[in-house]
Parts: C-alpha cells; structure tokens; sequence
C-alpha cells in the first residue's frame, strides 16, 4: 500500500520536475533548491517503491554507491552543466536521467548502509558547501550562470545559506533529543539516578 | 579474513573515485572550465573559429564587415585586427564603463603608434531599438571616431548568427534593458575568433593586440 503510494508520489514528482520546468528554469533558486532537489526525491521514492529497498549490502559496497550520489551532485553543482540544461537538450535530458537515478536511489540503495565516518563526514561537508556557495553567490560581481540575472544569483546564494541553516538545524537538532532505541540501557539507569 | 580480501573491499570504492573525479575532469576540460563563460574562452583560444564576416551598418550609416576581409572603406584595408565588444546604447551600467575601457585602450593604441593597424568596433545587439543616431550618441559619449573605434550595430536577419558565433547570451533584465556577457572579443587577421578578455582587462587586450602586430 505505502509501495503504491511511493511510486505515484515519485511519478507525480518526476512529471511535475518535467512538465513545469519552463517555468522552474526561469529563476535560478526553483531551478537549484526546488527541481533538483525534487528530481532527486522521485529517485528516492521510486527505489523505496520496489524490493531494492530491501537489499542488503556489505558496508564497501554501499560505500561506493554513496560516492556514485556525492559525484553526481558535483557535477550538477558545475554552474557550466545548469546553463548547459538549458540551451542543450541532450544536457536537459541527462539530468532528468541522471539525479533521480544515480543521486536519488543510489542514496535511498546505500546511504543508510554506508559507513557512519562517510556519512558524517559527507553531511558536514554538504553543509559547509551550501554555505561556501552562499557566499560566493551573493558577492560574486560576475555572471557565475550566464542564462541568470546577476540579482537572481545573489538570491540564489541567500538561498543556499538559508538551505545550509536549514539542513544543519535538521541534522544536529535530533541530537539533543535521542530517541530511546539510540540511548539504551546506560542512559535509562542514570536518568533513575537523577529523578 | 586474510589481508587479501580487505584489500579487495577499497576496490569499489576507488573504482568510484576514479571515474567520479575523471569524469568531472573531462566535463570541466581538465577543471579549467567551470562556468560556460570559461569554457566559451576556453574553446575560443584552443579551436580559433572563423567568424562569420557579417555586415554592419555603423553610426553614418556605412556598411562595414564585421572581420576584416569584408571591410568597406579603403582606410580599414589597412587595419588588421579588429577587437568587438556588444553593447546596447541605451544600457546604464556595464556598457558605459564598457565604452571607457575602451576610450582607455584607444589611447594607449594611439601613444604607441598601433591606432592605425587597429579596429575597435562596439556593435549593439539591439539593433531595433540603436539607429545611427542613438550609435552616434553613444560615440560623442565616449569619444569614438569612426576610423579607429566604430560604434556599428548588426542587422536583425544575422543577430542570431552574430550571437551563436561569438556564445554572446543576452537576456532581460527587470528594468527593461538586458544582462550580457561583456566582455573584448579579439578577430585575428585571417578572420578567426582567437581570443576573449573582461571588459576592464585593458593591459591584457593591448598586450595581445601588441603581439599579433
């Protein structure tokens, strides 16, 4: 049931990405931080929808299919392939392809089967990306995309500094509040001791 | 579990990097190319295409060649290079301080005796809205003489043509005028495209314009 779910959510997100991209193209913060993102969560959602879901693999394994998602995003981070999508069809169609596939259901395949060093590592350095994007977005003089007006660029970096906040509040914010499976037994005796 | 197999587990994962970083490699020509401003001056000095030699009408309503071979008048025989930058006249910001960049690379052309082997064309992108009479606005505002710097502007049949050979992007912006890759763009003596400098690097076009003479 929640299978079927899935896989009409990814659908309605993929079509939606294809379908309104003319008008998620024209400004460049719904085209970075709203179809990218969406292209990578049809990904996410379509593989959540089959067995793969189930899937166990050796931690190396899931390693390497993590870093498949990780160079992916870099390459969709190349402000040469963002103007390219948009003039070359070929470029277009690659992308389309390419983030639900290789970003979005690799991670949803092996993020949670990586090696907890790889991923912490991975989401500090996914937030101080956002943040150096940020910067260099706002206060870039020049053209970083030429299809974008320099002031679409510099709401583009508020953005990016609003998605780094955003992405490092979500992540370390559960931290203060564990859950009573992450505690275990330890944790339950001394809060005994303190009440 | 022997040394071997742990050995075997990095595969992988090295497999990854190296297609990973080899594959952003090739997509940023050797990670020297991130933007398509780069890449576009990048292609231009590997690859030096030959420009397409359109014409122009300039602000006294002569008809020029925008490469040297088509030029006109007998005077431009003479001059062998010729450095174009796009403007639109009714532009606020980056084409005024375009046009005085320019004033300053005139000068230093006509001081070192090269302001007669040397074309400095700005050529509008707008060319409904810049008649000869807004060109020649645009030339009393900055000193253009017609011989050695010509304001010109394209006609609308070869706009796109003029557009697709230099990767010149124009787009609108809020107020009714239009954002655009400035930049100087040098045409060598056979007519090719050889290189591209920012709009205020005055010392590096004059440098290579030295060179080539």
């Amino acid at each position: 049931m929640t299978r079927t779910l899935f896989a009409v959510l990814s659908a309605v997100l993929f079509s939606g990405c294809v379908v309104f991209r003319g008008e998620l193209e024209a400004d460049p913060v719904t085209h970075m931080l709203l179809q990218l993102p969406a292209l990578a969560l049809a990904g996410v959602l379509l593989l959540l929808a089959t067995d793969l879901r189930f899937v166990k693999l050796p931690a190396y394994f899931a390693n390497a299919i993590t870093l498949v998602a990780v160079f992916a995003v870099f390459f969709w981070m190349l402000p040469r392939y963002i103007d390219a999508s948009l003039i070359n069809p070929f470029v277009e169609f690659a992308k389309f392809l390419t983030l639900p596939t290789l970003v979005g259901a690799s991670l949803a395949l092996a993020w949670r089967q990586a090696h907890p060093f790889l991923r912490g590592f991975l989401k500090a350095n996914a937030i101080s990306m956002l943040g150096v994007l940020g910067f260099l977005y706002i206060h870039a003089p020049l053209r970083i995309c030429n299809s974008y007006l320099v002031s679409d660029q510099q709401r583009l970096g508020y953005g990016f500094l609003i998605a780094a906040i955003a992405v490092s509040l979500a992540w370390t914010f559960p931290l203060f509040f564990p859950s009573p499976s992450e505690t275990g037994a330890s944790q339950s005796k001394t809060n005994k001791v303190t009440v | 579990m022997s040394a071997q197999s742990s050995i075997y587990r990095w595969f992988p994962s090295l497999g990854v990097l190296v297609l990973g970083v080899g594959t952003l490699w090739a997509a940023t020509d050797g990670f020297r190319a991130l933007t398509e401003e780069s890449a576009r001056r990048l292609q231009v000095a590997e690859s030096r295409p030959q420009v397409p030699s359109l014409l122009l009408e300039d602000m006294n309503g002569r008809i020029l060649g925008l490469t040297h071979g088509a030029f006109a008048d007998k005077a431009g025989e003479e001059r062998q290079i010729t450095l174009v930058e796009f403007i639109y006249t009714s532009c606020p910001t980056i084409c005024q301080t375009a046009g005085s960049d320019y004033a300053q690379l005139r000068d230093r052309l006509k001081q070192s005796g090269l302001g007669d082997r040397v074309r400095l064309l700005s050529v509008s992108f707008d060319p409904e809205q810049d008649g000869p009479e807004e060109l020649r606005g645009y030339a009393e505002a900055h000193g253009a003489d017609g011989v050695l710097w010509n304001i010109a502007r394209v006609g609308v049949q070869d706009l796109e043509l003029m557009k697709r050979s230099f990767g010149l992007r124009v787009i609108p912006d809020v107020w009714g005028g239009y954002e655009h890759n400035a930049a100087m763009h040098l045409i060598d003596p056979s007519g090719r495209f050889s290189a591209v400098f920012d709009i205020d690097d005055v010392e590096g076009a004059y440098r290579a314009l030295e060179e080539r003479l």
